[in-house]
């Protein structure tokens, strides 16, 4: 009798945890089934690398929009990764206890602000003085690129933090007693031990980065055209989602949920290279 | 020409310390901005009336409604689901392709942009369930989006949870389903509470996802298949309409100190905990 009990609840509980499972097939399944129909009326070249998209003429490239992500995406890693691991390099080597104990619930609050406040907040300093000072009309990549640039510093924070807390204090004390100053110690053991970790937290705060809509959609000007430079305006994966799903209907809604698939894709590929590096290690 | 090691130090430690305080100091412009601007606005008037008039007038009480009842959906269907996988997945099973496969896609799920959410939720909660735009659709939408938040947390707290603990309570003759509800799931508690509190947060906090299942109803939700507005989401239209800055700038305020509470609620209780298992 209590073995079949055990047994019973040993299925409950299977069964609890294939339900994550299921969600992720079903997800999946249902953007696709939407949105492959279109890409194969449009051909899956002419949608991914078409130059023009323009709903009301039966026009889908998401082209320009693609570069837009990368180039935004690119540009946040660019300022926000050294940034990151500045700070995590802080926390775990130079702060004292306090100041510790102080930042991380300040980067944890950063973590949980809204996306949309940060996009109203770059919208009320970041683009004015873009367009004041280096010109354009202020919505533009690299507002985008310093908005998100933020946003993802605490993902890329607290993943690094946690690798380079969890190296050996061996690695530390062996390099200090062969007479490598602080720095050098950092440098050239810790930083390098704790590499697949940090490589993890930036794939994944990329990550983020190429997901974040709403803060986006603020300041990025969102134009379809191909940006010439960072102070031109675009439209990113998301925002193109973002801004035409709430009138989309037919093909158009259609070619939202192919937009939404090249998303999916992207995100999968990065997750299962971060899952990679760590697993490998 | 070699820079010595310790100039190289003392110029590293510089960049390091300022870099560090610009991230906080960034922090709170961005923070004490919002609160001077929204604080002003925040009277009991304006926590306790509907809006008018889209917004321009009144309050509001119904996209606080809003808020609640959505994130109430969200938590009640996603902790079960989360604290069971987590379960599972430690109690359960030993590690075995299933379970690497459950954690590969809870992890895929927590990748997952928001916005692919609101996608999914669209099509399969409004559309394909027939549930429209509802507080319903919005809070199961997000309760799929919270769920790897959840299944991470417990999994971690439960895994924490001494293996003695087990052992006594298996050795003194009590079942599985006994040593999980008396022994390991009062340890493992505040673990699991911090992170269905900080799905509360993330519930608070989305717009994307919630626009394209809950929609943007200004009026008071009666029922959970009602369409609603949470906050985030009329803050969002405030300030890109234009409506009335005044009130998004009192929104948005509200929310960034009730993210703040949810934080310090969060880390009161791992605090707690950490002192207790010491």
């Amino acid at each position: 009798m209590n073995i079949k009990k055990e047994k019973n609840l040993r299925r409950a509980f299977f069964f609890i945890a294939l339900s994550t499972l299921s969600v992720l097939a079903i997800i999946t399944l249902f953007i696709f089934f939407e949105g492959i129909p279109l890409i194969n009326k449009v051909g899956v070249f002419k949608f991914l690398f078409g130059m023009k998209w323009a709903p009301s003429q039966g026009l889908y490239g998401i082209f320009p929009m693609i570069i837009g992500t990368l180039s935004v995406t690119l540009g946040a890693a660019l300022i926000g990764v050294p940034v990151a691991l500045c700070v995590s390099i802080f926390l775990t080597e130079f702060a004292p206890k306090q100041i510790r104990m102080f930042m991380r619930s300040t980067i944890q609050l950063l973590a949980g602000i809204p996306s949309v406040v940060y996009g109203f907040w770059g919208l009320t300093f970041i683009v004015p003085f873009i367009r004041d000072y280096l010109g354009g009309p202020g919505l533009s990549i690299l507002a985008g690129s310093l908005i998100l640039a933020i946003m993802i510093l605490p993902t890329i924070i607290s993943i690094s933090e946690v690798s380079l807390l969890a190296l050996p204090g061996l690695y530390k004390q062996g390099s200090l007693a062969l007479g490598a100053t602080h720095w050098q110690t950092i440098w050239r053991v810790l930083i390098p031990a704790a590499k697949s970790g940090i490589m993890a937290a930036i794939i994944l705060g990329i990550g983020r980065a190429i997901g974040e809509t709403m803060a986006v959609i603020m300041v990025l000007g969102n134009a379809v055209a191909l940006p010439n430079s960072i102070l031109d305006p675009a439209r990113t994966l998301t925002t193109n989602i973002g801004i035409e799903m709430g009138y989309a209907s037919g093909d158009h809604q259609q070619a939202l949920f192919a937009t939404g698939i090249v998303l999916l894709v992207m995100i999968m590929i990065l997750n299962s290279a971060a899952q990679y590096i760590v697993r490998k290690k | 020409m070699q820079i010595r090691p310790t100039t190289t130090e003392k110029i590293a430690k510089f960049i390091i310390w300022t870099i560090s305080i610009l991230v906080v100091l960034l922090l709170f412009f961005i923070v004490t901005f919002i609160l001077i601007k929204g604080i002003p606005t925040l009277t009991w008037e304006f926590l306790t009336q509907n809006p008018a008039s889209s917004g321009r007038e009144g309050g509001i009480l119904s996209t606080i409604v809003s808020t609640l009842l959505v994130t109430m959906v969200a938590i009640i269907v996603a902790t079960p689901f989360g604290v069971g996988t987590a379960f599972y997945l430690t109690e359960f099973t030993h590690e075995s392709k299933a379970t690497r496969i459950i954690r590969f896609s809870a992890e895929s799920l927590a990748a997952i942009p928001s916005i692919v959410y609101g996608l999914f939720g669209f099509i399969f909660f409004v559309i394909f369930l027939k549930l429209g735009w509802s507080v319903l659709s919005g809070g199961l939408t997000m309760a799929v989006m919270i769920l790897p938040t959840i299944i991470r947390t417990s999994e971690e707290a439960i895994l924490s949870v001494p293996a003695q603990y087990r052992e006594v309570s298996f050795s003194l003759g009590g079942s599985k389903w006994q040593t999980i509800t008396t022994a390991v799931l009062p340890s493992a508690f505040p673990g699991i509470a911090t992170g269905v509190i900080l799905g509360i947060g993330r519930c608070v906090a989305e717009t994307a996802a919630v626009i394209l299942t809950a929609g943007s109803s200004i009026h008071m939700p009666n029922s959970f298949f009602d369409p609603a507005r949470t906050m985030a989401v009329h803050f969002y239209i405030m300030a890109r309409e234009g409506i009335s800055m005044e009130r998004a700038y009192g929104t948005a305020a509200l929310l960034v100190i009730i993210i703040f509470f949810i934080n310090l609620m969060a880390n009161m209780i791992v605090n707690r905990f950490v002192a207790k298992s010491r």
